[in-house]
Order: structure tokens, then C-alpha cells, then sequence
């Protein structure tokens, strides 16, 4: 780990100034993320702003009935927040399928979004990795690729985003509010996060110095019909192999309104508005579902170890309409959803 | 020991006796230690599996403020030349990794270099920027790159039984009904222990040291440093109070004790070594591992001939070695059997024992292998294991000095209701999800070491005992305090029991599942040594009822010593060390294994266990709902922890058959998946319910407690139950650890 400062911000302006005139900057909300790249030397900052003093951590209604979510709140406190349980609960259940109790403790919602890739390779500097060192080689190509993407990979990169509550919020069509010394900007969720292309040590698509302040759920929170079902190699703090956020809205057995994205197989949440517009006004029954699940997958390419990814994920998209359809998912089954 | 005592706790079930002071920190593990003037150091690791290190420049690092020094090949003084200087007790056979010892690198992750400095931080970015060049060479690390290359192992570690060979096997096998021939696998898993590795050296004024090392050992790591460092014992006394958990891997010294020691001899100054989680997937695994099962069954269901062949990595400088495949001429009877077990050197670290090493491997292998036999001849898996029962071990041809698994399977199946068990996989559901049940077992050894004790009763009635033995969460201090109580018939409150210091009287490694029969032993004799010495004081006393008494004829209860015959003829233990004037008693003793019985019998436990899964087959994903394991194990001292033993040694089995795997990328030579993110161990919620259960075993014969040990054989069975209850629920065979969820798509 390599020596840095650190000042903890009083204000978003504070915050946003303090970023320039360091070699390397970054800001760090519950650091479990952070913290770890930096003793692994896969991060280097030389200065750290603290957010958690800021006046961020709160989660209030907005004015066209949505919900605003303050940046620095907690996983947990966003979690259990008695409004995002009963209005958003696929995201209320998808934040709880991620991490460990300690870990959403600590972590906040804009770190959330932030959180690097679990590519082991991106970890490990004894391998290459174009990520975390533009142009040293991707090992994950033709190396161990359980938990890669099988969807917008790039001959330069495979890796997938680790999030759950992103998968959710890609589902929801959250915007993203963020903040620069330049003034303030409103970044549409599927516009965040991107594909690795040719640089794919870029994650998103904020500026240097941007800072997330808040992320807004629009009104439909889906909390009737929807379903996070995540898959993966052990039942609490694992990575998704695959998951899957599904919103509806029916009108009889007809599906009005459709939402899905998939977490675990790509670099970004993957959500397919071609497949939700296969769904929509169609019969809820398995055969459109797998329709969709097809669709969904149509152009996944699988890495060898991880091909079995692409019919997982088939049956999980399938698995996850039917749930949210029959309106299984409540939210007082949280505990039992990673039981798929 | 008499119905009136309140001081008979063999058996019980008490609490641990440290349990207060690990949950409120006041336990001290070795990295805890506070010693004064501490320097820290940090390991540089190799990047490659094989090559040469041709130029480690240091310049740009001791150029830092607080850096001390960085430790080398290229400067480490002249130390210890023989390879026999570098062995420990545990070495297999070979030539033992030194560090930092020449320009070869053997293995990646392999520690080139140690950065000491005035801070831990310090020290650790220090060797982030440590630039070391190196020369490339061709690596070979996949086993099954070669099946064609084992070798029979020359001569194995301590312990180590070439496989028993008896009659022609392909005979048996054809004249078989029924066949079967297939293979088994599973990767290199690592122990993964809680604590990391680390050492405190503490570097007193005289030059002398105090080592504070996380060790299953406290001798074998005193012997190690001496002989290398060139050391008297009384320059370096080695210590380990507790241990946040060992399984295998503290059996051997390792990196961290020499470079600490290395450091702290050079800079004449205290230093700490602590290892990453990184870096303690460096120092020896679970060897993957390639088996093949062959059998055949005659019409009654009788085996009539089996073959068991395995093959794992050793390291090219030394032949690890395990029992995997003689548990198969064990188990069950018959006498035609062909073991075979072969090892085949590659570039990586010499694996070490892993909890039950060998039987978790080989056990996993034949009763999977007994499952597939039992559906191909048509019965029940249970009733094909009772039908080819062992009455005696045909390996060495010898009675059991006891063996309760008839009974085992009895209680087992009773208290999970195996006989509701249709025999048609696929046949039991609940709401979408495929239900299976499965039933395997195993056999391990009942070891006993040499060790010895020393007990010291002061006026106040308070007993010390002493052995150097090891705490690795296993409930050495609690067993061995209640063993003490009892003899002199003292509360467990009154009882010290010391362990992990060579300044105690020597102990054997804490491993084998041999402790409480060697350490216990030790502790009874020692404790009965003092109690002849008691016995004769209270003698001296003025109208002493006990006056003619011999040893035999009084028992020590309730703080009393009496009469056997006439429990009213008593004197008050108090009042003897009162009387005698005396301000401590002390006794010393030590136990052995009795020769005689261990030619006579064969000593083992056993274990059945029966497991239920539940399978989502759309989606692959399987949940251990259920798990009963019978332990035959002799006498259980404390039920408490033992079923704590065996709880753990289920969670232990279910990862090892759902989740765990260290898995290499061969291009590197390297673990990928090496942290706890990434290299799964089950969490509370992979966990269900597990019934413990023990059929108690008289047993004269193994050791004068009648115990066998419990730390490795509830292990054996739980990954084949659950793996042979997946086929029940699936009819899907999986050969090939662990089940993740691909493998049932």
C-alpha cells in the first residue's frame, strides 16, 4: 500500500474542490472496496477524500413520487429502509443477496456503484490484466473464467461489474446524480456503467472528479411483481455466477410493463430493453418467458470454464419471470430468496 | 469413580475453560504479542513458478526512513548446510525448502525476499516497490498432465503405510456379477485457517529468544530453529498459547518463524513476520489428487474384488506422502484387493497434511465407489456396506481392539429414518425441488504419541499441570483440565492447565487426532504420580485412616481422599498439604504407547454419515438440508466439544463437496482464487441441520483413557454421503469435486 493523504470532507463542494492538485485522487465512502485494491496494489491513490461527513446519507421522497438515495447511506440502512422495502423491494432484496451483514454495514451506495471487478487476474499483479494495466494482456482469456462475462466482452477484457444493487437499479431505471466542480449532471443508470471495449480500465462513465451524490428511483417500484434471483457457488458473500432483476406489471395475465437485467455476465448491468419489449404485451406464461431468456442470450459468447453461464442464465431469466409473475417474492421472503 | 462425586467431569459436557478469555481478547495469538522495540517485516513473493531471480534491487528501498534492511539470498549469512538440519518432525522425505537460500525460485508465491522495517505500513510498501528480476524457466504444475508419471512413493513421512497387497484382485473382480470402474477427483484445497500465519520474536538483552509462532509444534519448531540457527534450546524457547485454527497446516514450520528469526538474529532486535491471506496459499495444500475405483460383487452382494489407484503432486524437492488408498483393504472385507498409490513431482510447494489427510481423499473415492457398486448389484448402499462388514482388519490381520460401527449404522439410520429411503433415484420431491438421501462412512487411525507432564499442587490446593502439547480450538486446555480434576478429585476451577511452551515437558505436534490419548495419558500418570505422593503424606498424619492404605485402595473425590471400600475413611486433601508444611508437591510423568497392544490390534475409529439433499435440477443448485454423523471414537472425555469437533468436521465436509477448491491457472503456476472472497468455505447460511451422535466404545486396549481422538474422523463419509445423495435425488453421478452447479445442469 502506498503512502497517501487523506481529508475528510465537510461539504460536496469541499468534497469535489479537494480533488485536483494530487498525483492520484480518489474518494472513499465504507472503503470496502478500496481498501482492498490498495493493500493488494491494484489501486494507488496518493490522497483519499472522506465522504462520510457529508450531508448525503438520507433517503427521501421526491417530488414526482419517486425516491432519492442519498449517496453516503448505507447499503444496510438502504436495505431496510421502510419505503425502498415496501415500494422497491427488488431492490431491497437484491442489495441484501450482496456482501455480508458487515460489509453492507459499511458500504455506501455510491461506493456501490463504484466497486471494481473480482477478476481474479485484476487482483493478482503477478498476472496481466489490460484493466487494472491498460495493455499488459487480458489472462482471464484462456485462464480461469468461472464468474466472466459472457456478454459485451472485448478481446481486451471479460471482466463482469460484481454489483447486485446495481442490477436492481438497472431494472428500476435509477438515474444517477452527480457532481463536479463544474456544477451537476443527471446520468441515466444503463449509461453509467460500460463495456470494456477497447479501454476497459475505464468502468464507467463519470469524469475524474465527478462524485455520485444521489441515486433517484423513478415511481414504479415494481412491488408487486418482481424477482431478484441470484445464483452462485456458495449461499451468502459470493459473487453471482448469474442473477437476475425482474420487474413487471401485469393487467390480468398480460404483461404491460417488463423489466429485466442480469447481474454476473457482463461488465455492466445487463439490461435488455429488446427482450423486455419481446414480453410486453404477450401472455405470462413460460413459453414468452423463454422467448425473452432466448433473446437475452442470443449473442453470448461463452470463455470455455464459464459457457455454462449462458443456459444458467437461460433458466435463471425464466426461473425469476415466473417468481415475479406469480408474485411469490414478498418482501418478508428476503431471507429465503437466495434459496432459489 | 464413585456415584457420590461431584468432581467427576471425564465425560461431561463442561465449557471451555479459555471461553472467556478468547471472546473477550484477552487470549493471545502470536501475532498479538507486545514486545518491545518490535521491528516489522514483510514477505516479497515470487511472481513466477519457476526460474531464477537475477538481480533483487534493494538500493531504492533501504533508501526509505525506517526501513531496516531487506533480507536476501544475496545477503542471508552462513547458515545450517545439511538438509537434516532443516527437517522437522513432519518432513516427508527430501530435501527441505530453504528460504531465501539461493537464486532458485521452486514455486510461485515462493518468499524472495523479507522487508524489515520500523512500521508494519512501512515494511509492506517497501516491498510493494521492491523491483526483482527474474529469469523465466518452463513450469509444470498439472497432475493430470501426469497420469503416466507417478512413481511409487520411496519412503513417506512419518506415519506413512506403503499400501497392503493381497491376493490377486483381477481374480476376484472376474468372477464378479457385477462391475464397476470409474475415477475420482478432486483439486487442491487449502486449509484456510481464521488466524494467519505469524511470529513475535521477542529479542531479550542476554541474545536469547522468545518465539511467539503460530504452530501446531512448539518442540518441532524449537528443534527446527536451533539446529539451523545454530541455537541452544535455551536461546530459543518457542511458545504457542492459542491457535485460530490449524488443520494441518501448523504442523511444519513455516516461513514466517524462519525469516522472523533470520531478522531478529541479524538486527539484534525484536521482530514480527506476519503473512497475508495471499501468502498463506503458499505453504502447502491438499494435494489434487486422481483415483480409481474398481470392484466387483458376487451374487450374495459380497465384494470379490476391489482396486483402488491414486495419484497426486509432490513438490520436485520432496515426496509428500499420504494414506489414500488403505483405507480400502480396511473398511470392508475382502480379500481380494489391489491398492496402488502413486505421487509425481511438479513445481509447486510440498503439500502438507490437511485434516484427516489421506482418508478424506481416499474415503471420498471408495464410498462414492461403494454407492455406484451397491446400485449396480441391485441393494440397498446400507445394507451393501453391512454385508461386506470388516470383523477384523485385513490389512494387518489383526482384531479391532474395538470397533462399534454395526452399531453406528444402527443409530444412524434410526435417527435419520433410512429405512423410509426408496432406492430409485429421483423418486422423492418437495414443492420443485428433487430430494436425495445418502449414506457413506470411513476409518482413521487411533494414534498415540509419546508425551510427558509435570503437575505441581501448592498449599492452597490449586494443581498446575503442564505439557507442551497445542491448543488449536480444539479444547485441549478444557479436556486435559477436566482429566486433572478428576484424578486428584479437585473442581476444574482449581485446575491450571498450561500448554505451548518449550519450558513445559515435550509434547508430540498437535495433529493425528492423537492428543487426548498422548497428552491425556500423560496427564493421568502425572496427576496419579502425585496423588502416590499425596497419599504418602496424609499417611504422616496423626490417626490417619489411610494409614495402611495402598495407592489402589483410595480415590481422590470431592477434594478428599478416602477409602475405596469404606468411602467414610477419608482425610481432606487441604489439610494434608497443610500438615505436610510442605508450599508445593510436584510429580512428573509421561505416557507411551503400549507395544504389545499396537501389534496385537488394529486401533481405529469410525464413522457413518447420512446425508439429505435438496436439488433445484432447472437451476443445479443443491442444499445439504440434513446431516446425521455417528462417531465411533472409544471414549468421548467431553461431549461438548467433541460434538463441536465433529460439527465442524460436517461444515468441513459439505464444503469440500459443494464449494471448495484452490484452483490453479497453469499458464502461471499459480492459485487464482487465493482469498477468502474467492476460495469458498460454507457460510451459516449453506448450513443446516447437523445431528452429532456418538456410540461410546469401551476399549481397554488403544490407551489408558480408552480414547481415540475426534479431530479428523467425523470428516470421513460427508462429502461421498452428500455426492451419493445427489444421485439418489438427481440420478446424476458426480465424480469430480466439488458439485457446483454446472456439473447438474
Amino acid at each position: 500500500m502506498k503512502p497517501f493523504t487523506l481529508t475528510r470532507a465537510e461539504s460536496v463542494e469541499a468534497a469535489v474542490r479537494d480533488f485536483t492538485g494530487y498525483q492520484e485522487a480518489a474518494f472513499i465512502g465504507g472503503g470496502t472496496n478500496i481498501l482492498d485494491l490498495m493493500k493488494e496494489n491494484v489501486a494507488e491513490p496518493t490522497h483519499l477524500i472522506g465522504l462520510n461527513k457529508l450531508p448525503l446519507n438520507k433517503i427521501e421522497a421526491t417530488a414526482d413520487g419517486g425516491l432519492r438515495l442519498g449517496a453516503t447511506a448505507t447499503n444496510a440502512d438502504t436495505a431496510w429502509n421502510p419505503e425502498v422495502q415496501q415500494r422497491y423491494p427488488l431492490l431491497s432484496q437484491a442489495i441484501l443477496a450482496g456482501a455480508s451483514p458487515q460489509l453492507r454495514n459499511m458500504a455506501t451506495n455510491g461506493g456501490n456503484l463504484m466497486q471494481r471487478t473480482r477478476c481474479y487476474y485484476f487482483y493478482d499483479t503477478a498476472t496481466p490484466c489490460n484493466k487494472r494495466e491498460p495493455g499488459s494482456g487480458c489472462a482471464a482469456i484462456g485462464g480461469y473464467n468461472r464468474i466472466h462475462a459472457i456478454l459485451g466482452a472485448s478481446d481486451k477484457c471479460i471482466a463482469t461489474h460484481p454489483s447486485d444493487m446495481c442490477v436492481a437499479l438497472a431494472a428500476l431505471e435509477a438515474v444517477v446524480h452527480v457532481r463536479s466542480k463544474d456544477g451537476e449532471r443527471q446520468i441515466k443508470f444503463e449509461d453509467f456503467h460500460r463495456l470494456p471495449g477497447d479501454e476497459p480500465q475505464r468502468d464507467n462513465t463519470l469524469e475524474p472528479g465527478e462524485l455520485i451524490v444521489a441515486l433517484e428511483l423513478p415511481k414504479q417500484g415494481f412491488a408487486k411483481n418482481f424477482s431478484y434471483l441470484k445464483l452462485r457457488d456458495r449461499q451468502s458473500y459470493a459473487f453471482a455466477l448469474v442473477s437476475v432483476a425482474v420487474g413487471l406489471e401485469l393487467e390480468g395475465s398480460t404483461i404491460k410493463t417488463a423489466r429485466l437485467a442480469l447481474g454476473g455476465v457482463a461488465h455492466k448491468p445487463w439490461r435488455d430493453q429488446d427482450a423486455e419489449a419481446l414480453l410486453e404485451g404477450q401472455p405470462a406464461t413460460e413459453e414468452t418467458f423463454k422467448k425473452a431468456a432466448d433473446k437475452v442470450l442470443k449473442g453470448a459468447k461463452g470463455q470455455g470454464i464459464n459457457d455454462f453461464k449462458i443456459e444458467l442464465a437461460k433458466r435463471a431469466i425464466v426461473r425469476a419471470l415466473k417468481q415475479a409473475a406469480a408474485g411469490e417474492h414478498k418482501a418478508a421472503d428476503i431471507f429465503t430468496n437466495s434459496n432459489p | 469413580m464413585s456415584t457420590d462425586s461431584n468432581t467427576n467431569f471425564v465425560g461431561k459436557a463442561p465449557s471451555r475453560v479459555e471461553g472467556p478469555k478468547k471472546v473477550t481478547g484477552a487470549a493471545k495469538y502470536s501475532a498479538e504479542f507486545d514486545v518491545p522495540d518490535l521491528a516489522y517485516g514483510y514477505v516479497v513473493s515470487s511472481p513466477i513458478a519457476k526460474g531464477k531471480i537475477k538481480k533483487i534491487h534493494a538500493d531504492k528501498v533501504l533508501s526509505l526512513p525506517g526501513v531496516l534492511h531487506v533480507f536476501s539470498h544475496e545477503n542471508v549469512p552462513s547458515l545450517a548446510w545439511f538438509d537434516r538440519n532443516y527437517k522437522d518432525d513432519i518432513a516427508p522425505g527430501g530435501s527441505p525448502f530453504r528460504p531465501l537460500h539461493d537464486d532458485q525460485i521452486k514455486f510461485s508465491m515462493q518468499p524472495v525476499a523479507l522487508v524489515v522495517a520500523e512500521t508494519f505500513e512501512l515494511a509492506r510498501y517497501a516491498a510493494s516497490v521492491l523491483t526483482v528480476d527474474y529469469e523465466q524457466q518452463k513450469h509444470e504444475t498439472d497432475i493430470e498432465s501426469k497420469r503416466n508419471d507417478g512413481s511409487e512413493p520411496g519412503r513417506g513421512k512419518t506415519g506413512y503405510m506403503p499400501p497392503a497387497r493381497r491376493e490377486d484382485a483381477d481374480k476376484g473382480l472376474d468372477q464378479a456379477e457385477h462391475r464397476i470402474r470409474h475415477e475420482y477427483i478432486h483439486g487442491a484445497q487449502h486449509h484456510n485457517p481464521m488466524e494467519m500465519f505469524g511470529a513475535t520474536v521477542h529479542y531479550h538483552p542476554d541474545g536469547k529468544l522468545t518465539v511467539y509462532d503460530k504452530t501446531q509444534g512448539v518442540y518441532n519448531c524449537q528443534q527446527y530453529i536451533t539446529k539451523i540457527f545454530g541455537l541452544s534450546k535455551d536461546e530459543a524457547r518457542v511458545v504457542n498459547l492459542y491457535m485460530g485454527g490449524g488443520f494441518g497446516s501448523g504442523l511444519r514450520p513455516q516461513y514466517e518463524l524462519f525469516l522472523s528469526v533470520l531478522a531478529a538474529l541479524e538486527l539484534k532486535r525484536s521482530v514480527r513476520v506476519t503473512l497475508t491471506r495471499q501468502q498463506m496459499f503458499s505453504f502447502g495444500h491438499r494435494p489434487h489428487t486422481l483415483q480409481t475405483l474398481e470392484m466387483g460383487t458376487g451374487p450374495d452382494g459380497a465384494l470379490l474384488g476391489l482396486k483402488h489407484y491414486a495419484l497426486h503432486e509432490t513438490s520436485r524437492f520432496e515426496e509428500y506422502t499420504e494414506n489414500v488408498v488403505n483405507w480400502s483393504g480396511m473398511l470392508y472385507q475382502c480379500p481380494r484387493t489391489y491398492l496402488s498409490y502413486e505421487v509425481a513431482p511438479l513445481d509447486v510447494y510440498t503439500p502438507i497434511d490437511m485434516r484427516a489427510p489421506g482418508a478424506a481423499t481416499g474415503s471420498f473415492a471408495l464410498e462414492v465407489a461403494m454407492d455406484e457398486m451397491a446400485y449396480e448389484a441391485g441393494l440397498d448402499p446400507l445394507e451393501f456396506r453391512r454385508r461386506n462388514y470388516a470383523e477384523e482388519d485385513q490389512n494387518k490381520k489383526a482384531p479391532f481392539s474395538s470397533k462399534k460401527l454395526r452399531e453406528a449404522y444402527d443409530e444412524g439410520a434410526r435417527r435419520f429414518g433410512w429405512d423410509k429411503r426408496p432406492m430409485e433415484p429421483r423418486s422423492m420431491r418437495e414443492g420443485n425441488k428433487l430430494v436425495g438421501w445418502g449414506v457413506a462412512g470411513g476409518v482413521w487411525d487411533a494414534s498415540m504419541q509419546k508425551a510427558a507432564a509435570k503437575a505441581t499442587i501448592t498449599a492452597d490446593g490449586k494443581l498446575t499441570v503442564a505439557s507442551a502439547a497445542g491448543e488449536n480450538g480444539t479444547g485441549t486446555y478444557t479436556i486435559m483440565t477436566q482429566i486433572a480434576a478428576e484424578t486428584l478429585g479437585l473442581p476444574m476451577e482449581a485446575v491450571t492447565f498450561k500448554l505451548g511452551d518449550t519450558t513445559l515437558p515435550e509434547a508430540p505436534v498437535q495433529g493425528g487426532s492423537w492428543t487426548a490419548a498422548s497428552v491425556g495419558s500423560a496427564v493421568k500418570s502425572t496427576c496419579e504420580a502425585l496423588g502416590e505422593k499425596l497419599l504418602k503424606l496424609a499417611q504422616k498424619m496423626d490417626d490417619s485412616p489411610l494409614q495402611d492404605a495402598k495407592f489402589e485402595d483410595v480415590e481422590f473425590v470431592n477434594g478428599h481422599i478416602r477409602l475405596r471400600k469404606e468411602p467414610e475413611q477419608s482425610v481432606i486433601l487441604r489439610d494434608v498439604l497443610q500438615v505436610s508444611g510442605e508450599r508445593e508437591i510436584e510429580a512428573d510423568s509421561s505416557a507411551m504407547p503400549n507395544p504389545l497392544n499396537m501389534q496385537k490390534y488394529s486401533m481405529h475409529s469410525h464413522n457413518v454419515v447420512f446425508a439429505e439433499v435438496k436439488v433445484d435440477e432447472e437451476l443445479g443448485t443443491v442444499h445439504v438440508s440434513r446431516v446425521v454423523n455417528v462417531v465411533a471414537a472409544g471414549r468421548i472425555l467431553n461431549q461438548k466439544t467433541a460434538r463441536s469437533q465433529v460439527l465442524g468436521s460436517v461444515v468441513w465436509g459439505i464444503s469440500m463437496a459443494l464449494m471448495e477448491e484452490t484452483v490453479m491457472d497453469h499458464r502461471y503456476g499459480r492459485y487464482m482464487n487465493h482469498n477468502y472472497a474467492e476460495y469458498h468455505v460454507p457460510t451459516n447460511a449453506d448450513i443446516r441441520d447437523i445431528e452429532v451422535h456418538f456410540v461410546e466404545e469401551e476399549d481397554p486396549h488403544v490407551n489408558p483413557l480408552g480414547v481415540k481422538g475426534i479431530g479428523e474422523v467425523g470428516l470421513l463419509g460427508v462429502a461421498a454421503a452428500i455426492t451419493n445423495a445427489v444421485y439418489h435425488a438427481t440420478g446424476k453421478r458426480v465424480r469430480a469435486l466439488p458439485i457446483y452447479i454446472d456439473k447438474l445442469l
